[in-house]
């Protein structure tokens, strides 16, 4: 190799510590809520609590599991997850597929690009979209929470990227062969876009499990909220009755440590996809920027 | 090419119908979808310009023209929160173009692999976490007895109020947020940076470039396009102050610096019930976004190619 230079050999050191520090600063304040969610009531109302756990025990996370209404409202995330990723990967396959033919095959394909693009570029706003979900009776329905989201354009322009890159003789062999579009995208196309379909679906699962602002506006009842909302509730507010805790049951236990452990449970789910979200992320983040 | 397929469109015949109506029909529902949740709330935007009672609904509700967009210009507090919303996001937009960037450019001089690894994926946790969990462990350590102050305490220096005094909340409300999305923003101009023809620095090594020779002739050009393009893009937001982030920090303390054109909405109309009031301002921060969005794509197609579909 070609000499070193010291100036360089010191900027490298000073770059790599600054580095270090700038990561350590990302995952710090989540290693805090677990060590104080683990601590005893009196370490962590004295404030005393650092990365570390003082006085270790269970006794928030066992508040925590035998609360009726945190399981309740973990069940309700599970279920809009589940099924409103479900629903938004069918309607983006579906959409991607036809987007993707070319104008000259697909007339109006220009058309529904419009359509598709005007809903980034304007909003009704708050207030109207709130009225619409009143208006249609959706309020208190799992519905109110999947419906109005389950259209992701975004994911609809990564997915049509895709198939556009899958090579035009394989569409036309089989549309030789007498394939037509349904067989075309469910037979032929699904299997080979499993990887970007997987993608997909877990930052739609990421989205889901985070939304808590249309549980707060859509949900009247807390037996409704999803953990995103129930958390919200919990946290800003502290107020526990609104979430069926007694405050009584709260002797010997800190407010502190209590939402420490329901914020590091309700993080947990993303802890657990975070490597797998890693893999696909930034293959996700590329899908639709590399074209011809 | 181009004539070809015009040749082939007349051959074909008008919609083609007996062949595509398959693909009319997988479009359908996402279509009827967004007629439903983004089409009609649009045309719901009347609201703003009636005085709208829910009784009576948007059709039979008194006409109002634009008493409400006079109000909202004369209202000190509207104009208040019009200026929170632009001063909080502009400055979001003009470090968060910065950061990410800065970051990558350092993360790409390591050389070790491992180390790069790992603090790739410490940076991006963040960004997968809500504002709800994170405003939690924010609030927290930023309280006066909180971590944070603790630390600054140690340091011989005074207790700061982050949360409570409205100035140090807009410098929390910027650095929380830089600090969720940097890590995840230095993702494409990684990526970027290691489709950089590796000829290029093996020509600058015979000779005989420094590293930072290195990045100041050759990374840096090379990604300054899409730079370009995501800054470009990113202007969109000037209105968009995070309503998320500043919903789960802020208090009725620091509303005088804090608040911004999202909360001010939800809480005067879903909470105090002035549909029509709320719907302007709304109505306002739709137009400016759409302007603000419609020009940046434009330019961004025009001189960087960047396509939507």
């Amino acid at each position: 190799m070609y000499k070193i230079s010291l100036s360089y050999r010191l900027f490298n050191a000073a770059n790599m510590v600054f580095l270090a520090a700038t990561a350590l600063l990302c995952v710090l304040p989540m290693v805090h809520v677990l060590a104080v969610s683990l601590s005893s009531d009196h370490a962590t109302t004295a404030y005393l609590v650092k990365f570390w756990p003082i006085g270790f025990n269970l006794a928030s996370y066992e508040k925590a599991m035998n609360s009726n209404s945190f399981l309740i409202a973990f069940q309700m995330s599970v279920l809009r997850t589940v099924a409103g990723t479900a629903l938004t990967m069918f309607l983006t396959l579906l959409a991607a597929y036809s987007m993707s033919k070319d104008d000259s095959v697909f007339r109006g394909r220009s058309v529904y690009a419009w359509y598709f693009v005007i809903t980034m570029l304007f909003h009704g706003g708050l207030i109207p979209s709130y009225l619409v979900v009143q208006k249609l009776h959706l309020t208190n329905s799992l519905l109110a929470l999947i419906l109005p989201v389950a259209v992701n354009v975004f994911n609809v322009v990564l997915m049509m990227n895709f198939l556009r890159g899958i090579p035009k003789e394989l569409e036309e062999a089989a549309m030789i062969d007498g394939a037509g579009h349904f067989r075309i995208l469910f037979v032929l196309f699904l299997p080979i876009s499993l990887p970007s379909i997987a993608t997909l679906s877990l930052f739609t699962m990421v989205f889901h499990w985070n939304a808590w602002f249309d549980g707060m506006i859509y949900m009247n009842k807390a037996e409704m909220f999803p953990l995103a909302t129930f958390l919200q509730a919990l946290v800003a507010s502290f107020d526990y009755t609104k979430i069926g805790l007694n405050p009584a049951d709260l002797e010997n236990l800190s407010e502190r440590s209590l939402k420490s452990a329901l914020i590091f449970i309700g993080t947990l789910p993303i802890l657990l996809v975070y490597p797998f979200l890693q893999r696909y992320f930034v293959q996700g983040m590329t899908l639709g920027s590399v074209k011809e | 090419m181009r004539t070809e397929a015009i040749k082939l469109k007349k051959r074909k015949g008008p919609l083609n119908l007996k062949k595509n109506w398959v693909l009319h029909v997988f479009l359908l529902p996402s279509v009827v979808l967004l007629f439903i949740f983004n089409y009609i709330p649009m045309a719901g935007l009347a609201i703003g310009f009636e005085d709208f009672k829910p009784w009576l609904g948007i059709f039979r509700s008194p006409w109002a023209g634009f008493k409400h967009f006079r109000f909202m210009f004369n209202d000190p507090t509207a104009l208040q929160v019009i200026w929170n919303t632009f001063v909080i996001a502009t400055l979001k937009i003009a470090i968060g173009a910065v950061a990410p960037f800065a970051f990558a450019l350092l993360l790409n001089g390591v050389k070790n692999i491992l180390f790069k690894r790992t603090v790739q994926s410490l940076v991006y946790l963040p960004h997968f976490l809500n504002w709800v969990i994170l405003g939690g462990i924010l609030t927290d350590l930023l309280s006066t007895d909180g971590l944070i102050n603790q630390f600054l305490q140690s340091l011989g220096l005074d207790r700061v109020f982050f949360l409570g005094d409205g100035d140090w909340f807009r410098v929390t409300l910027i650095t929380s947020d830089i600090w969720k999305e940097f890590g995840f923003g230095t993702i494409v101009y990684l990526a970027a940076m290691a489709g950089i023809n590796p000829n290029l620095y093996e020509a600058a090594d015979m000779d005989g470039a420094t590293g930072f020779q290195k990045t100041r002739h050759i990374t840096v050009p090379s990604i300054l396009p899409i730079a370009v393009v995501i800054v470009t893009l990113s202007l969109g937001n000037i209105l968009n102050a995070g309503f998320d982030q500043v919903f789960n920090m802020y208090n009725p303390l620091v509303y005088q610096k804090g608040d911004i054109i999202d909360t001010y909405v939800y809480r005067v109309g879903l909470i105090q019930g002035s549909y029509s009031l709320a719907t302007a301002v709304g109505f306002f921060k739709s137009v400016i976004g759409f302007v603000l969005i419609a020009t940046t794509y434009r330019l961004a197609t025009k001189y960087a190619n960047y396509r939507i579909f």
